[in-house]
């Protein structure tokens, strides 16, 4: 047989229904391939002894003819859900040793339907950042170099931990999450399908939080289609969130018909940045024609405010954070620094002082301040309020067409180091990505083409609230069209 | 809106309960401005008339019964605290 680790999620559920493959086998040969990665530094923590138990309980429901579409499949947990038991800590050091004693929404959802937990995946100090490199364990290294270089690239972020093992089949999917635009972009790096679903449709219980008002889950795979399994799965109302709706999860896998004809792509304008790089431009005029031919109709849109919303991000998120990271004092959970002889407030400075990282502490302090009093009308007010406009650009827009393509990222992965002394040049990574984080719409990233120096380039697709459907049936004529069919070398085995 | 300066970081790290050694707070003090300049572009956009924007989705919330759903976890609760003692969280000394 061939390597199991390069299954779709799709292929091993039949495999698995059909009984020509159980979830033990599949299991353990992710747990090898998990264990021979280790120079990704994908996973913060693994779990083989739980993962294999949990393949043995998989094995017994399909034996039973319980089988759902996520029976059996293995699959990595960003390190900000919850998972009891196990380490969650964001990769920030201020959780150090913190193990929850209850489960997120999106990760119990998927051990109900029966899949299996390989590990923790690595990420950006509390999902804060574009790259991977703000993690406290460490960089994660794209599975992707350019053609004949021994470089390593990132991997984007913050979701860059579920991007490599899923790249680097070390996981058939793995959850993430998007505020900024944490699932798209990483995607884009790394040649995988990312969606971001709309905000409300999955549970943000037991996920650690940075902005409340963007945080949503959302799911890294290789296929569209096995997005749409995993999506599906996680996908639902949850009493525990106040945020979430009370919707009925469509099928998702239905939605994948692959006819779009008549229907309307829109095409914005403003997203046509100056200094982009040529094979940016090439690439959303290739996926343009892609629509045209698969018989849908391309229409040019404005979304006038575009160019506010990464300022109008960068103080909304900070503020959010500000407070959202206020519950880190060292009293009830992770680490705690005390002053010989100081008191309380000395812990308290301390223990944030060591704990938090350089580009958590810059928010907290651009969140703290936007939010003081004398400045709270001029920087978060004016932002909420620019933030309703950009969501009104995206209402009038999706009046005249049902789906927006776009290219997902300015640039393909970049080297280490190439940005991170370069807080705003950074922030730019996420330019397209924003401002449909702002307006609460589902967005995908799909592989659709390499740049120039063999990387992968993704496409971006973005749908009207509670449609994605739309999402992934637009999604999955891209990938048919585009044939995505480049792998990264393996040198990290 | 001016610059930042140096005592202005030091009094945001204080709220925010962060410590920040003095020979930090320059180059800090420098960043942060950078930011601020960067977000000021907003000031271009005219938001008269335009209600502030706190949540995407219908904020309407849901009511529920008034009836106990969960309790009696405090094992569970002090688990994971670096210090507990007598089934409380335990913290320096703040009264003298």
């Amino acid at each position: 047989m061939t390597d199991l680790t390069h299954l779709s999620i799709a292929d091993a559920r039949d495999l698995l229904k059909k009984g020509e493959l159980t979830a033990r086998e599949l299991t353990e040969a992710h747990i090898a391939a998990v264990e021979a990665a280790d120079a990704l530094n994908a996973y913060v923590a693994k779990t083989p002894e739980l993962a294999l138990e949990m393949a043995d309980k998989a094995d017994a429901k399909i034996a039973a003819g319980e089988q759902k579409g996520m029976t059996g499949i293995p699959v990595g947990i960003k390190d900000l859900f919850a998972t009891k038991g196990v380490h969650t800590q964001a990769c920030s050091h201020i959780l150090d040793g913190f193990k929850p004693e209850y489960e997120s929404t999106v990760s119990q959802k998927l051990w109900d339907d029966g899949a299996i937990m390989l590990g923790k995946l690595n990420m950006d100090e509390f999902a804060m950042g574009s790259s991977n490199e703000t993690s406290f364990y460490g960089p994660v290294k794209n599975p992707w170099r350019a053609e004949g270089s021994n470089r390593d690239y990132v991997p984007g972020g913050s979701s860059g931990g579920s991007v490599a093992s899923v790249a680097g089949y070390c996981a058939m999917g793995a959850t993430a999450s998007d505020t900024g635009g944490s699932i798209r972009q990483p995607a884009a790096f790394t040649g995988t399908f990312g969606i971001k679903p709309t905000y409300g449709r999955c549970s943000r219980y037991g996920m650690v939080a940075f902005a409340s008002s963007l945080d949503q889950a959302g799911t890294i795979t290789r296929t569209v289609r096995d997005g749409a399994i995993m999506l599906e799965s996680i996908s639902g109302f949850d009493a525990k969130d106040s945020t979430s709706v009370n919707l009925p999860v469509p099928n998702f896998e239905a939605a994948l018909t692959g006819d779009i004809r008549g229907m309307r792509i829109g095409i914005p304008q403003e997203y046509h940045l100056a200094g982009m790089p040529g094979e940016i431009e090439a690439l959303w005029h290739q996926g343009i024609e892609w629509m045209k031919q698969a018989g849908a109709e391309v229409v040019d849109i404005n979304l006038p405010h575009t160019k506010y919303a990464l300022p109008t991000y960068y103080i909304v998120a900070p503020a959010e954070a500000s407070s959202n990271l206020a519950r880190y004092d060292g009293v009830r959970y992770g680490l705690r620094k005390n002053i010989e002889g100081g008191g309380l407030v000395d812990m308290y400075e301390a223990t944030r002082a060591a704990g938090f990282g350089d580009e958590v502490k810059r928010r907290i302090m651009i969140g703290t301040y936007v939010l003081s009093a004398g400045y709270y009308d001029a920087y978060y007010l004016k932002a909420q309020k620019v933030r309703q406009l950009i969501a009104n650009d995206f209402k009038q827009a999706f009046g005249k067409v049902d789906a927006i393509l776009a290219p997902t990222a300015p640039s393909a992965a970049f080297a280490f180091g190439e940005k991170s002394d370069d807080p705003i040049a950074m922030y730019l990574n996420d330019v397209f990505t924003v401002p449909a984080s702002l307006a609460g719409l589902p967005g995908s990233s799909v592989p659709a083409g390499l740049s120039a120096e063999g990387l992968p380039l993704g496409l971006q697709i973005l749908g009207k609230p509670w449609d994605e459907e739309t999402v992934l049936k637009v999604s999955g004529v891209i990938e048919e069209a585009a044939g995505f069919s480049a792998k990264p070398e393996i040198w990290w085995r | 809106m001016s610059d930042i300066d140096k005592a202005t970081v030091a009094k945001i790290a204080r709220l925010a309960r962060i410590k920040i050694e003095d020979d930090k707070l320059d180059h800090l003090a420098g960043e942060i401005n950078g930011i601020l300049h960067w977000i000021e572009q907003l000031n271009e956009v005219n938001t008269d008339d335009i209600a502030p924007m706190a949540s995407v989705v219908d904020a309407k919330l849901r009511w529920r019964d008034d009836q106990v759903t969960d309790g009696d976890k405090q094992q569970a609760v002090l688990k994971n605290a670096p210090r507990a003692e007598y089934g409380f969280f335990a913290v320096p000394k703040v009264i003298e």
